[in-house]
């Protein structure tokens, strides 16, 4: 957990006139989970997508894997390359099927060879216990198999830190926990190092290295994950806590 | 001698001729189509850039080929370009399918962008997350779901250019109007009802050619309403 992957620092953000991000400093280490929770509105979804540049910010900076991120356009294009990201809407392609939507990017856009990246989708698609709907179209899934194939679209990259923004959130009851099983496994046993938005609290509760706790735009808190739980430092992440019944 | 007016059909080549003047139909509409769609792809993909000038343009351009009635942009093509660049070597035929395929990118650049546009914004921001460029979205995301969506429209702007072809007559391109109308014409005399055979078979003609697309169309629009 030594090796810093991400740091933010000074982030500012606005829309237009109306600033929604409020001097952000966080840093994230190899391997580690980051739970970013908050009450709707707070920014986490913006912040997310700030650090993948799908928002520009306007002031602060951001340090990726030790190098200064350049916040234009081509640059960000190579960068979202190692910084997966998977969304609460379901987004598979609906023209592809399921081998096609995964092995699409590593195939067109990082020109790896079709038959490694075919081999690889597969393996995945095994681990996630779909290997049956390689060649279904995204139409034929239920929620929870589309989150899970849009996990595994994202981790055929390659990617060294992945975003998780609410993506059990418009799922049926009964689906969340195969996601949710995935995503623990990917930290467990691939010691993937991400950032995960969710409204889950028993789930960040078991998964957490550490919770940021944003509220109207600023990190209120930054506080190891069982702690966090346990006993929060602010009066604003207990009431939280409690209004999640947790 | 009675005549029956069917047998106007089966004097000298008269049926063969009136499917030549269906060969010059199709393949002009077609042609134009060919041309028009490539470029109306590629002005409907420009019209959905930020670019101001070029949006003006673009919209400029759009709203001159829908103003302006088909049978003018004949004339125009037929008279004015050869005395304006100098050229007089092309045929009717060939500044008809610039004519038409002109209107035809025109018609379809609004179709194409409006198909774009109406790609869900999650569906272009996952695209960007699997580190696309701007290409590359269009190329793999975009296009591919905006053809499905614009598929219908697209035929019934094929089956309105199949019909309007019956204008070609005006700037002399023997089309298959113009060659029923010749034969109607030598054939007067002997076969005073002709005309309705001639015109029945051009009906049956344009029927034939026309009905399967606008019923494929009407298939893909019900199916995507589903
Ligand atoms: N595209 C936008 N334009 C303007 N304001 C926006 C935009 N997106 C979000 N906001 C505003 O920014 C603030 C933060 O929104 P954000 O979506 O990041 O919150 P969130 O913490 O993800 O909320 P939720 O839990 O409901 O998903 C909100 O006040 C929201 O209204
Ligand atoms: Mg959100």
């Amino acid at each position: 957990m030594e090796t810093e992957i991400l740091k933010v620092t000074h982030l500012n953000k606005f829309y237009g006139a109306r600033q929604v991000l409020f001097d952000v400093n966080f840093t994230l280490h190899q391997g580690e989970v980051l739970t970013l929770l908050g009450p709707s509105g707070s920014g986490k979804s913006t912040l997310l997508r700030t650090l993948n540049g799908l928002e520009a910010f306007q002031a602060g900076t951001l340090t990726f894997n030790g190098q200064p991120v350049v916040a234009d356009e081509a640059h960000w294009q190579k960068l979202r390359q190692k910084i997966g990201m998977v969304f609460q809407s379901y987004d598979l392609f609906p023209n592809l099927t399921v081998l096609e939507n995964i092995t699409l990017a590593p195939v067109k856009i990082q020109g790896r060879s079709a038959a490694t990246v075919q081999a690889e989708a597969l393996a995945l698609l095994e681990r996630v216990g779909l290997s049956a709907y390689a060649k279904a179209y995204p139409r034929e899934l239920s929620g929870g198999q589309k989150q899970r194939i849009a996990i595994v679209r994202a981790l055929a990259l390659h990617p060294e830190l992945m975003l998780f923004d609410e993506v059990t959130a418009s799922l049926d009851p009964e689906m969340v926990r195969g996601v949710l099983e995935i995503i623990k496994q990917l930290s467990q046993e691939a010691a993937m190092t991400m950032i995960i938005v969710t409204h889950e609290m028993n789930f960040a509760a078991q998964i957490a290295d550490r919770v940021l706790f944003l509220a109207d735009g600023k990190i209120v808190e930054d506080t190891p994950g069982q702690q966090f739980f346990a006993q929060p430092q602010t009066q604003r992440a207990q009431e939280f806590l409690d209004s999640m019944d947790f | 001698m009675p005549h029956s007016g069917i047998n106007v059909l089966f004097e000298g080549h008269n049926l063969v001729r009136l499917l030549g003047g269906l060969w010059t139909t199709v393949w002009i509409a077609a042609l134009a189509l060919v041309l028009g769609l490539s470029l109306g792809a590629l002005l409907g993909a420009l019209r959905t850039l930020k670019n101001p000038v070029l949006r003006l343009g673009l919209r400029l351009y759009l709203e001159f080929f829908r103003i302006v009635p088909t049978v003018v942009l004949l004339f125009l093509a037929y008279y004015l370009v050869p005395e304006l660049f100098h050229v007089d070597s092309l045929p009717g035929s060939w500044m008809a399918v610039i004519a038409f395929g002109l209107w035809v990118a025109a018609e379809f650049s609004d179709i194409v962008r409006g198909a774009l546009l109406s790609v869900p914004v999650h569906q272009r921001e996952s695209g960007l997350a699997l580190g696309m460029n701007r290409w590359q979205l269009f190329r793999y995301v975009l296009l591919p779901q905006a053809l499905k969506l614009e598929l219908p429209a697209t035929i019934n702007l094929a089956t309105r250019v199949i019909k309007t072809t019956s204008l070609l007559m005006l700037i002399s391109v023997m089309d298959v109007i113009n060659i029923g109308q010749q034969i109607i014409e030598a054939n007067n005399t002997t076969y005073r009802t002709g005309v309705f055979w001639v015109y029945g078979v051009i009906f049956i003609f344009y029927f034939v050619v026309d009905y399967p697309l606008s019923r494929w169309a009407q298939r893909l629009a019900a199916q995507q309403k589903v």
